[in-house]
């Protein structure tokens, strides 16, 4: 439904010409996020510089009774950054300054659009760092990371955004201006900062984010490790966290990905191995020695084919840029992919990464595997060509039964990417009838109208369409009356 | 019946498979200047290649919206050295502003773009243009023009005319310049049009580097423009005769054919793209940088500190980054020291600084702030619009910063070598070098 004049006009008046984007063109390229599958054009892209002007948009959109969509880079895998009932997009890309650096408190507060990777340049050189780093994270915002509480590599050990968010100024769904948690980590009352995190937009919108900054570890080692065989690299996995090490990160490639990583981003991975491993280790320089010695003392008695220790920050560096690059190199292999997001117990690596062989040979798509194999969070990438209706349908069905596998073996649908209008409907594999009643009253809480980023996240009930709500009381057996 | 895909009719259109490359995963954006400038995603490479794509699709039209987000690309292609997935900007953009200048509306700037390509690839008019402008400088007319701010109505006219500082007098090449020391081979050198009238001691350092490099240079009198500017502006026409006849006035039995302005080499290599009957001749095409690192120059000191600017279509349209830099470092004395954001476009590619003077203006803004953190009183780049663009930049800061071309540094380095063997006077000190 177009927006009404009066509302465009008011807009207007508050953004300025170059503040909110009306033409069809326009529109057109917001219609998705990186989960090209689900398009929805918004009825309007406002870009809005400052909080005030962030609260009068959404006091205006909630009198007229209009949807609003937040974007940030529009990076995401889950088809969250996109408008299904069309309405007026929010794009806080422009809102994209630190506001503070506060090294006493070990913080800074930043806004939203701040791309998460230029926090840490700003803070590198001073010996810190923004911990979240998900694979995004030379595009992706700092908002878009806390509302879909991403994850990321080195999350393995220093954990997932939510742990990295101390406070929040957020814009509700009434538009009302609040203030959740701050600088000192604990607060009296509520853990409303941890119930805003990953509320992808359902609240509201975030307008400032303070987060912790992470002091740089005395040493860094990287280590490449091959093998010829996928479960070889599992158990590897398995065996050093078994051993006690607590890498910073740990991730596993398949031989699909390492063809297009090696294509795309030129890191020169090992050319014809079936699995490689990326192990970090950051500590204190001996502890980092000691376990780098034994982390691939435990590669080698798994059957590694080469283990690689990169010697200066510039071999780091071309590694992780291999893998953080990974999904856009899969361009390469085909023009359309399923990037799935799920968990399982990290011992249950082998048996799902055969369960994923099984899947694409049954299905007749070629499956690419990229994931933080220390915490079990699986990307596999299911590749189609979107030319070719029946391919989609041959992947979507794949996508499913992976997901249904993950579960069954005691996972999570998912990871790190959010739900998202893409996961949404799978919400009730995972979550009872009650739970998802209380998350809708939650909801109405900061949203009452339910005009913020609707139909991500929660599930709409399958019998009445709307939000879930509880079945009716059953009557006793023979309670006629 | 004509081909038609979508909006786009007939030959030159974008390859929708090359469209269907970009995963829109994102990793362009923050490279992209026009994005990291406007903030809106039609301003970035990946709204504007879902715009290339909705219109092969036949979701949109070539309106006017569509012909705006296009023309203010600046063809820098950062997009495609961040780019994962290997889509190939460059071509797709050109391909689609070749289909806008043939089926879409008229360009917004049509006339004055009509006067500066019918004036910069013709190196006689340039000349003459030229001629006309050292007379109007010296006249005291600037003075006058600048002093009234007659131009400020103009925002186009008035870059032009602030870009243009000192023109020297046209110079000519030999046409052939005999190797020195142990042959190497034989080179062509393209003098290009700009690079002719604008900077013809860079020619001149050029043919002399070559030439102490082993090279036998030829400079085909004949040569034209290489028809980059009409490319770059859609008009494959005009850029297909300047291709042929370009390609046609070389020899064939050249080792390479050396170009010194970066927008030149980068159109040139990728001629059989399209005019396939020119791909011998684009596959022969190098950068001098390239050229002469392969090289053993005799080097004297220069106690120097400069910084490198990365010409867009030499990092990014020819992927030449690391041959500049190591020629400068070898030349004993000089400190080479990093540019932030030193591959960020400054502006100037090709005449869009003349046509969309504002967002110009701004990347200019930010490429001078880098410059005056590295602390460097030389500034080297290796291509004639970003020399003038950025010189002009520095100018206006009231900024003592000298521009040059690598060669131009290497010439001189070479020549105080040589003054040192004739027992000649001390190098030069910093202060007189940037004076
Ligand atoms: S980096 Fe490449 S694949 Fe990714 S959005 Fe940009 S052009 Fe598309
Ligand atoms: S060529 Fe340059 S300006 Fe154009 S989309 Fe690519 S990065 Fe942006």
């Amino acid at each position: 439904m177009p927006l009404s004049p009066g509302l465009v006009g008011d807009l207007q008046r508050i953004l300025g010409p170059e503040g909110l984007v009306l033409s069809h063109e326009g529109r057109l390229v917001y219609e998705c996020d990186m989960h090209t599958f689900y398009k929805g054009a918004p009825d309007a892209v406002a870009l809005p510089s400052t909080t005030a002007e962030v609260v009068a948009i959404v006091r205006l959109c909630r009198e007229a009774r209009v949807p609003i969509v937040p974007r940030g880079s529009g990076t995401g895998l889950i088809g969250g950054a996109m408008a299904p009932s069309g309405g007026v997009m929010v794009g806080l890309n422009r809102m994209n300054r630190i506001l503070e650096v506060d090294l006493p408190n070990r913080c800074a507060t930043v806004q939203p659009g701040l791309i998460n990777l230029s926090l840490t340049k700003a803070v590198e050189a001073r010996g810190w760092f923004f911990a979240p780093d998900p694979s995004s994270q030379m595009v992706s915002s700092i908002g878009g990371n806390v509302s879909t509480n991403a994850g990321g590599p080195h999350c393995l050990k220093y954990g997932i955004t939510s742990n990295h968010v101390l406070g929040l100024e957020l814009v509700t769904g009434r538009g009302e201006l609040v203030t959740l948690g701050g600088k000192v980590a604990d607060h009296p009352g509520y853990d409303l900062t941890g119930v805003a995190v990953g509320s992808e937009g359902t609240f509201g919108l975030v307008t400032a984010i303070t987060v912790r900054l992470v002091h740089v570890a005395q040493a860094v080692k990287t280590i490449l490790a091959s093998f010829a065989d996928l479960e070889d690299a599992s158990e590897a996995v398995s065996a050093i966290i078994a051993a006690g090490i607590v890498p910073a990160a740990l991730e596993m490639l398949d031989e699909l990905m390492i063809r297009a990583i090696n294509e795309g981003t030129g890191a020169g991975y090992p050319k014809d191995a079936a699995a490689v491993l990326l192990i970090e280790l950051d500590g204190p320089a001996e502890e980092v020695e000691a376990q780098g010695e034994r982390a691939a003392r435990i590669c080698w008695e798994r059957g590694a084919l080469e283990v690689r220790v990169a010697q200066d920050a510039a071999e780091r560096a071309l590694l992780w840029k291999g893998r953080k690059e990974a999904a856009g190199a899969v361009g390469r292999l085909a023009p359309t992919y399923l990037l799935q997001d799920a968990v399982v117990p990290r011992s249950k690596l082998p048996a799902i990464m055969r369960e994923l062989g099984a899947i694409g040979a049954r299905h007749g798509v070629q499956i690419a595997n990229v994931f933080h194999a220390g915490d079990g969070n699986l990307h596999p990438l299911i590749l189609y060509d979107d030319r070719n209706p029946d391919e989609l349908e041959r992947a979507k069905a794949a996508n499913e039964e992976l997901l249904h596998a993950c579960i069954a073996m005691g996972g999570t649908v998912t990871g790190e990417h959010g739900v998202g209008l893409d996961k949404a409907k799978n919400l009730p594999l995972q979550y009872g009838d009650a739970d998802l009643n209380f998350m809708y009253r939650l909801r109405g809480v900061f949203d009452p109208q339910r005009l913020m980023n609707p139909k991500k996240l929660l599930p709409a009930h399958p019998a009445c369409g709307e939000g879930w709500r509880p079945p009716r009381p059953r009557l006793p057996e023979g309670a006629w009356i | 019946m004509e081909q038609t895909l979508g909006a786009f009719r007939g030959p030159d259109a974008p390859d929708l498979d090359e469209l269907r490359t970009c995963v829109h995963c994102g990793i362009c954006l923050p490279q992209c200047p026009t994005y990291r400038v406007l903030g809106e995603e039609m301003d970035s490479p990946r709204g504007r290649i879902y715009l290339m794509r909705a219109a092969a699709e036949g979701r949109i039209g070539l309106t006017p919206t569509f012909a705006h987000h296009l023309d203010l690309c600046l063809g820098c292609r950062a997009c495609e050295t961040a780019c994962p997935s290997g889509v190939k900007f460059g071509s797709l953009l050109e391909a689609t502003r070749i289909q806008l200048r043939r089926h879409g509306p008229p360009p917004r700037h049509r006339r004055l773009e009509d006067v500066i390509l019918s004036v910069f690839p013709e190196p006689a008019r340039l000349g003459v243009a030229l001629a006309a402008f050292r007379l109007y400088r010296r006249s005291g007319l600037r003075r006058l023009v600048r002093a009234t701010r007659v131009l400020r109505p103009f925002p186009r006219l008035a870059a032009l005319e602030a870009l243009l500082d000192d023109v020297p007098a046209a110079e000519s090449l030999p046409p052939l310049i005999p190797a020195r020391g142990t042959a190497r081979g034989r080179v062509g050198l393209l003098t290009g049009c700009v690079q002719r009238h604008l900077y013809p001691g860079v020619n001149r350092d050029t043919a002399r580097l070559l030439a102490l490099a082993g090279y036998e240079v030829v400079v085909p009198r004949a040569q034209g423009c290489c028809g980059a500017l009409e490319l770059h502006a859609g008009r494959a026409e005009a850029f297909r005769s300047r291709a042929r006849a370009l390609a046609a006035a070389f020899p064939d039995d050249l080792d390479f054919v050396v170009a010194n302005a970066a927008g030149c080499g980068s159109a040139m290599k990728e001629y059989g793209r399209w005019l396939p009957a020119t791909a011998g001749f684009a596959a022969r095409v190098r950068d001098v940088a390239e050229v002469l690192v392969e090289a053993d120059l005799p080097l004297g000191p220069l106690p120097l500190t400069v910084t490198y600017h990365d010409a867009c279509h030499l990092a990014h349209g020819q992927r030449v980054r690391q041959a500049p830099r190591a020629l400068l470092r070898r030349i004993p004395g000089l400190t080479l020291v990093e540019l932030g954001d030193s591959d960020l476009c400054c502006g100037s590619a090709g005449v869009y600084n003349l046509l969309e003077p504002a967002l110009a203006r701004e990347l200019l803004a930010l490429k001078v702030a880098r410059i005056v953190e590295t602390g460097a009183r030389v500034v080297a780049t290796g291509n004639p619009g970003c020399l003038l663009q950025i010189a002009q930049g520095c100018r206006q800061r009231g900024l003592d910063v000298t521009l040059v071309h690598p060669v131009e540094l290497l010439a001189r380095a070479v020549a105080v070598r040589a003054a040192g063997r004739r027992g000649a006077s001390a190098p030069p000190s910093e202060a007189s070098e940037t004076d």
